[in-house]
């Protein structure tokens, strides 16, 4: 009598496993980028003005930041380390766009990102928007931003400092962190470079 | 006779510890200053960082409490963190405690100076004058090399000692 009812208990965790394990891997396939990560609608503007929406990723590899001009550090160290990218791919990068997407829209003109990533490289692209679209890119790509009052009425941002790399289909392949080492973020560039 | 007097005197006011370079180094009272840079801005950046290195060689604690220059509009005393992939950053209100004894560094990731309101754009191999005061040792003025757009730390060679 215990015996079956031990049997029986054993049975229904066996059964309790097995849908776990189910709904769990179900789970797991459902996080992948297939399912949409760097996904979304959006209508921005880029730095000449030109409206601009999900399709700029679409037909060459990319690189993609956000960040604002009034940052002190993170975006021109960033800026810097891309034009520092470009150079060293030289003619092997010829097919790879960056992209500068501001999370401080109020302040980022077009005019103003279109000078400030225009001493990186001719192939960066300085975008904006109003902050409702800005939103809906960065929650697409899980960036997170803030704004931080400062003394006197301005503000400065804090933001995701991770550089996105997406192939030639702007699928999401992973990314360079901040102040990662040339060589590294060289490698990842090429690896790219030779998928697209 | 009288003005001169008055004049000595307001020197005298004026220059209560004086500050004297050596070596690369700005020794005001207790604290010694080593090592300062800022880095070039992009085009159209209203914004720069400056970076130093503070020794309080003092019995007592001292304390940064404010900064300003000619080169923008106010300065700012900040900190920086990244946590996990993100950026943060906070603005020390009271200033950056320097304990005695020890010596506290303004680097690129972490404590720096924010030049808010930029004049206009620093230029590599230029220098941009900032004007630094302490709670005891005093103000100070000194001159931050220009170096690369993503410099880390100023030549070696210039230590505190």
């Amino acid at each position: 009598m215990a015996g079956i009812r031990s049997l029986r208990i054993g049975l229904w965790i066996v059964v309790a496993v097995v849908a776990l394990a189910a709904g769990g891997g179900a789970l797991f396939l459902r996080q992948g980028p297939a399912d949409g990560f760097g996904k979304g609608t959006y209508s921005l503007v880029d730095q000449n003005g030109k409206a601009v929406d999900q399709a700029l990723f679409a037909g060459h590899p990319s690189a993609l930041f956000f960040g604002f001009t009034h940052c002190p550090e993170v975006c021109p160290t960033t800026m810097a380390e891309m034009s520092g990218w470009f150079e060293a791919l030289g003619e092997d990068g010829k097919d790879l766009r960056a992209y500068f997407v501001s999370i401080d829209p109020e302040r980022d003109t077009p005019d103003i990102l279109g000078d400030y990533v225009s001493w990186v490289s001719d192939r960066i692209t300085g975008v904006t928007g109003t902050p409702e679209e800005i939103d809906k890119i960065a929650k697409a790509w899980g960036v997170y931003y803030k704004r931080v009052p400062l003394e006197g009425g301005d503000y400065t941002m804090d933001h995701t400092a991770s550089v996105f790399l997406l192939d030639a289909a702007g699928e999401f392949q992973g990314t360079i962190a901040y102040r990662e080492d040339q060589a590294t973020a060289l490698g990842k560039l090429r690896n790219l470079l030779g998928k697209s | 006779m009288i003005r001169t007097l008055r004049a000595a005197l307001a020197a005298a006011i004026l220059i209560v510890t004086p500050a004297f370079a050596h070596n690369g180094v700005t020794h005001l009272g207790a604290i010694n200053i080593s090592l300062p840079f800022t880095r070039a801005t992009l085009p159209n950046a209203p914004v720069g960082g400056g970076f130093l290195t503070i020794e309080n060689e003092g019995p007592e604690a001292d304390r940064l409490i404010s900064a300003s220059s000619p080169a923008s509009d106010v300065v700012q005393i900040h900190e920086m963190a990244m946590e996990g992939d993100v950026m943060k950053m906070r603005q020390l209100a009271d200033g950056l405690e320097l304990p005695a004894g020890e010596t506290v560094v303004l680097a690129p990731g972490g404590y720096h100076l924010m030049f808010m309101g930029l004049k206009r754009a620093f230029v590599e191999g230029e220098t941009v004058p900032v004007t630094l005061v302490f709670e005891k040792a005093g103000t100070v003025e000194l001159a931050l090399p220009v170096l690369d757009a993503a410099a880390d730390e100023a030549p070696a060679g210039e230590h505190a000692h």
